[in-house]
């Protein structure tokens, strides 16, 4: 295993997502040389996608063909910070990506604006219900940037994407029947929003019935061919239900892969580096200045890049990992309250209420679209009274009919009681599969003070790194939350018809349980905002300390939010790339003076 | 291209079928001169004349540095390869003279006096400039990077392996130089008309593959003025079949306007269809780095190329059977097959999602009156190459594993009579013909990375 030195380049990105990809293609434009290390294989639709073998549930979601090799590295967990972490070593509770395209590849495609009040969510609170209102425990932060800030590049994200959706308004204008509560866009999205299924269409016109605000998702599911800025294709999408964990044949799911590297691969600035597994960014001796970074090439080479900027750009956790492997920013110290890296680590809060229909009705739950459906967002975000209820936070709820194949359909089953297996299952198989509709409430789960991560002092990883320690557990304030949007959908199931209803609720007490898939939307530990005593990372997503490194994802939420993240992430790389691109490049050095 | 020209070698030889004596003419050549340092405006105008004749796609071996040789064109009696044409003194065409490289290019011969296998499209280049010529001299000399890459030996056994009888070849079917550019200045109305007669009779050789052959394997007609059967559609390449360039409704250009057709050679998808076999190489090496000009001329001497074909009705979309399927009605021959295996893409109304996946009703390729095009792509699959305007791929999976000689050709008869198709159904003998002469791939391609 040798040592080598590479050619220093401008810009070196780590991790070849959305995030990475973005700011690459970014980067490039701007004329910068670009190496983009990805630890995992190159990836794309005509190996991954290729149909009709790609569409093969055993593979793609229960041994997760295009996800990370746990093997290798992974993460420990436990719920409090008593007890001792274990390693996650069989892919349940989330699934990180691994290879190019990352998490981007296996998405599902659903494609959010953030809401305004959740990026000045303490203000908010404050302003509406008292500083007393906050419980005790929970940090509730700003982000540093507003929707008017971040709208430009949120449409820029929606173009590159080829969004489907259906806009509400536009420059304050009604336009359409779109999210009620969504803010004003400068433009509409670029295609037409994907049609409803029709266990969604009945969840839209029960909804509409008890006086909610359904409208359809917005989905980065292309409902036409489409071109984006980039001159790259999508196909259509033909509601197949291959879209979470599986690379679209039909091209029509947004990812790094189809809608942005076709664009950088031939781009002589460009180098791309896959299975290149960086174990840290190197800083010089004053540690306030990054280097370049190391890596494992493929043959387990140690290689040094040396880099004017450093992108920190792989998912979530992997960045604060980086970061707390490296030096860069102050670790988090729960019990001194001190430190920010590891700090404002939080989830997403979902729970799924299924409803049983007449054998006369046939809801065809095999078809779907990863990033479709119809939803409401009358208790998300502060488009309700919190006062009266006593918590923070919001869920939108959905139907977001993503294609129930065969296995996930034998392990859901009958309703709750009936037995996994044998006649009475088989029975129950029969009665329900194709006459019910799930829904989710999907919401925000807040920051605490003892949900952290940091490293762990046991296990190591393959490389001999110290692994990420997750200590996360569920909070009074989020369960009682999800509990009362739960409560809400009651009303709707009654609306549509339903013969029986399970509603998903979390219960009181209960703790995270890593053996139960539940969501992938990992977000915070690297938290942007104003103020370097509780972030890590100014309002452009620059470390405060180490001001040519740059850390791009959802790990700069400072709070859950009850949106899927990928939506805010892109907008957060194109904001952070165009402050780059016209402020930083000409004058290296912090973007924020305090 | 380079497919055609193995099978035009192959069949040339089949039809020679020589097996004589003697010794190929031995034509002392002067010792090439290094020429001076040439202008880069003169590089860059050898470079375009290069794409324009669509070097690279022989003279290149899979995967190997453009222009140093090594394809191989597998014949029935033995291999031969493309040679290097990189300005390599020992191992490529360094020492040629400038007039010694005229010669090869518009004439065949090569520098010790040998003739080319007309796998060589000199015919073509027959009618090229002095000028151009000049050019594309200067920039293999200088613009192109020696590469050292001594080209395997021809595998073909002697007698066989002997070129002299090429020799009456080229005296009986390639025109002279003198006699091709007479030919190509004749006289034009229109400058731009004349500009595209120039491209696609001289460089571009669209006719080796989309001009008609006979027995000894001449294209029948060399330029617009030898008649109708010039670019009237081309014998198989590897098992596709190159259509016609002319004005027919149905199977030619009748209904592509100039835009189409520049668009077409720019990005290999409009709104009408998509490149696919030999035709991705042609667009992908070659015209979509031509200038606008040129591909609106091209565009606009083909257009006025009449029909040869003039019994065709014109095409209007019929919403018969797309009607039946959106009902759920799949009684008719081969619908099943098409809703379960092509509608995701191509639509149960055939119109497809241009430009990504490419409409079926109305397409020229799909109306041919020869199938192969449409059973081979059934069968293997394509893929939609990237160009530099349309950096997305796209791959068609192939379906010889998953559907017997039966089921292709009910799907390819029902694509056939479709959306006003109307064309002749076809059996599974002629599925099964196809299927046994797909050429054995040579190296995997390499697969698009979107």
């Amino acid at each position: 295993m040798a040592s080598i030195k590479m050619k220093s380049v401008d810009a070196v990105v780590i991790g070849g997502g959305w995030a990475g990809s973005i700011l690459a293609k970014e980067l490039t434009e701007a004329g910068q040389s670009v190496v983009m290390l990805e630890r995992g294989p190159d990836r794309s639709t005509a190996s991954e996608g290729a149909y009709p073998g790609s569409i093969d549930e055993l593979e793609g979601n229960f041994r997760h063909k295009i996800f990370q090799n746990l093997s290798k590295t992974s993460v420990t967990i436990r719920n409090t910070p008593d007890q001792t972490a274990l390693p996650y070593r069989q892919m349940a509770a989330f699934l990180p990506g691994e290879g190019v395209g990352g998490a981007g590849l296996h998405w599902s495609g659903v494609h959010f604006r953030m809401p305004p009040d959740d990026l000045i969510m303490r203000t908010k609170v404050k302003e509406k219900y008292g500083e007393k209102f906050i419980p005790e425990g929970m940090n509730l932060q700003d982000y540093g940037v507003t929707y008017d800030d971040l709208e430009p590049f949120f449409d820029k994200a929606e173009k590159v994407f080829g969004t489907s959706g259906e806009a509400y308004t536009v420059n304050g204008q009604v336009v359409g029947k779109g999210n009620f509560f969504a803010p004003s866009r400068s433009d509409n999205f670029p295609l037409p929003a994907l049609k409803d299924v029709y266990g969604a269409n009945m969840f839209r016109k029960a909804a509409e019935e008890v006086g909610f605000h359904p409208y359809a998702m917005p989905a980065a599911n292309a409902s036409a061919q489409y071109t984006n800025p980039y001159g790259v294709q999508m196909g259509p999408c033909n509601f197949c239900g291959y879209c979470s964990g599986y690379a679209c044949y039909m091209y029509s799911k947004a990812s790094p892969n189809v809608n942005i590297l076709p664009a950088l691969r031939n781009d002589p600035k460009f180098e791309l580096r896959a299975e290149a597994h960086v174990l840290r960014v190197e800083l010089d001796s004053t540690k306030t200045k990054a280097t370049g970074v190391t890596y494992l090439d493929r043959k387990g080479n140690e290689v040094f890049q040396p880099a004017d900027l450093v992108i920190v750009s792989a998912f979530q956790f992997h960045n604060v990992h980086l970061m707390l492997l490296s030096g860069i920013g102050k670790p988090y110290d729960p019990v001194a309250n001190e430190g920010v890296v590891g700090r404002n680590f939080v989830y997403q809060n979902v729970t799924t209420t299924t409803a049983w229909f007449d054998k006369s009705v046939y809801t065809n739950q095999f078809i779907g679209t990863g990033g479709g459906g119809v939803a409401f967002d009358d208790f998300n975000s502060e488009n309700f009274d919190h006062g009266p209820l006593g918590f923070i936070g919001g869920s939108p709820v959905w139907v977001n009919q993503a294609g129930i194949k065969g296995i996930a359909a034998a392990k859901i089953g009958g309703p709750p009681g009936t037995p996994h297996w044998g006649s009475a299952w088989k029975k129950a198989m029969v009665d329900t599969y194709q006459h019910s509709v799930r829904m989710d409430a999907h919401g925000t789960n807040m920051a605490y003070r003892d949900v952290y991560l940091d490293l762990d002092p046991t296990w190591k990883d393959a490389y001999g790194m110290p692994m990420l320690r997750m200590t996360f557990d569920w909070k009074d304030n989020d369960i009682r939350m999800n509990r009362y949007v739960v409560s809400q959908i009651a009303k709707v199931t009654k609306a549509m018809g339903a013969r029986d209803v399970h509603l998903g609720q979390r219960q009181p007490g209960e703790h995270f349980d890593t053996r139960f898939y539940q969501t992938t939307h990992l977000a915070g530990g690297a938290v942007m905002g104003d103020d370097p005593k509780t972030s890590a990372l100014n309002r452009y997503l620059q470390s405060w300390d180490v001001s040519n490194v740059f850390v791009i994802g959802a790990n700069a939420f400072p709070q859950g939010t009850g949106y899927n993240p990928t939506g805010m992430v892109a907008a957060l790389a194109y904001w952070s790339a165009h402050h780059i691109r016209t402020t930083y490049l000409k004058n290296p050095g912090p973007l924020v003076q305090l | 291209m380079r497919q055609f020209k193995r099978v035009a070698a192959a069949a040339l030889f089949g039809s020679l079928g020589v097996a004589m004596a003697g010794l190929p003419a031995i034509v002392p050549a002067a010792r090439a001169q290094a020429p001076a340092p040439a202008a880069s405006g003169l590089l860059a105008q050898g470079e375009y004349v290069a794409r324009a004749s669509d070097c690279v796609a022989c003279h290149t071996a899979p995967g190997g540095t453009p222009f140093a040789g090594g394809l191989p064109f597998a014949l029935p009696m033995g291999t031969i390869y493309a040679p290097n044409i990189t300005p390599d003194a020992q191992t490529g065409i360094g020492k040629y003279t400038e007039a010694e490289f005229a010669r090869a290019v518009r004439e065949g011969v090569r520098r010790d006096g040998a003739s080319l296998y007309p796998a060589m499209p000199f015919p073509s280049y027959a009618r090229m400039t002095d000028a151009d010529i000049h050019a594309l001299y200067v920039y293999f000399m200088q613009g192109v990077k020696p590469v050292a890459n001594t080209v395997k030996a021809s595998t073909i056994p002697w007698p066989l392996s002997m070129r002299w009888p090429l020799i009456g070849w080229r005296m009986m079917f390639a025109p002279s130089v003198k006699d091709a550019q007479a030919k190509s200045a004749r006289s034009f109305a229109d400058p731009v008309l004349a500009r595209g007669a120039y491209l696609v009779e001289g460089p571009g050789h669209c006719g080796a593959c989309h001009s008609p052959r006979a027995i000894t394997m001449q294209e029948v007609a060399l330029t617009s003025a030898d008649g109708t059967r010039f670019l009237a559609g081309g014998g198989s390449v590897d098992g596709w079949i190159p259509t016609s360039l002319r004005g027919e409704n149905r199977t030619g250009l009748g209904r592509w306007s100039e835009d189409d057709i520049v668009e077409f050679l720019k990005a290999g998808r409009i709104r009408r269809g998509s490149a696919f076999g030999g035709m991705s190489d042609a667009v992908g090496h070659g015209t979509q780095h031509l200038t606008d000009e040129d591909l609106h001329a091209i565009a606009r001497y083909l257009k006025a190329l009449p029909p040869d074909d003039t019994t065709q009705t014109p095409w209007t979309y019929d919403a018969t059977l797309a009607t039946a399927l959106h009902a759920g009605d799949v009684s008719a021959r081969g619908a099943r097959t098409y809703v379960d295996s092509c509608a995701a893409c191509h639509r149960t109304d055939g119109q497809g999602y241009p430009t990504v996946f490419p409409p079926l009703g109305g397409n020229p390729v799909v109306m041919d009156k020869t199938p192969d095009s449409l059973i081979h792509i059934v069968l293997t699959g394509d893929i939609l190459r990237a160009t530099h305007d349309a950096p997305s791929a796209f791959v068609m999976p192939g379906f010889a594993g998953r559907l017997s000689d039966e089921k292709v050709a009910d799907v390819v008869s029902f694509i056939r009579k479709a959306w006003g198709n109307n064309a002749a159904p076809v059996t599974a003998q002629d599925v099964a013909r196809v299927r046994k002469s797909l050429p054995k791939e040579e190296g995997e391609a390499p697969l698009p990375l979107n």
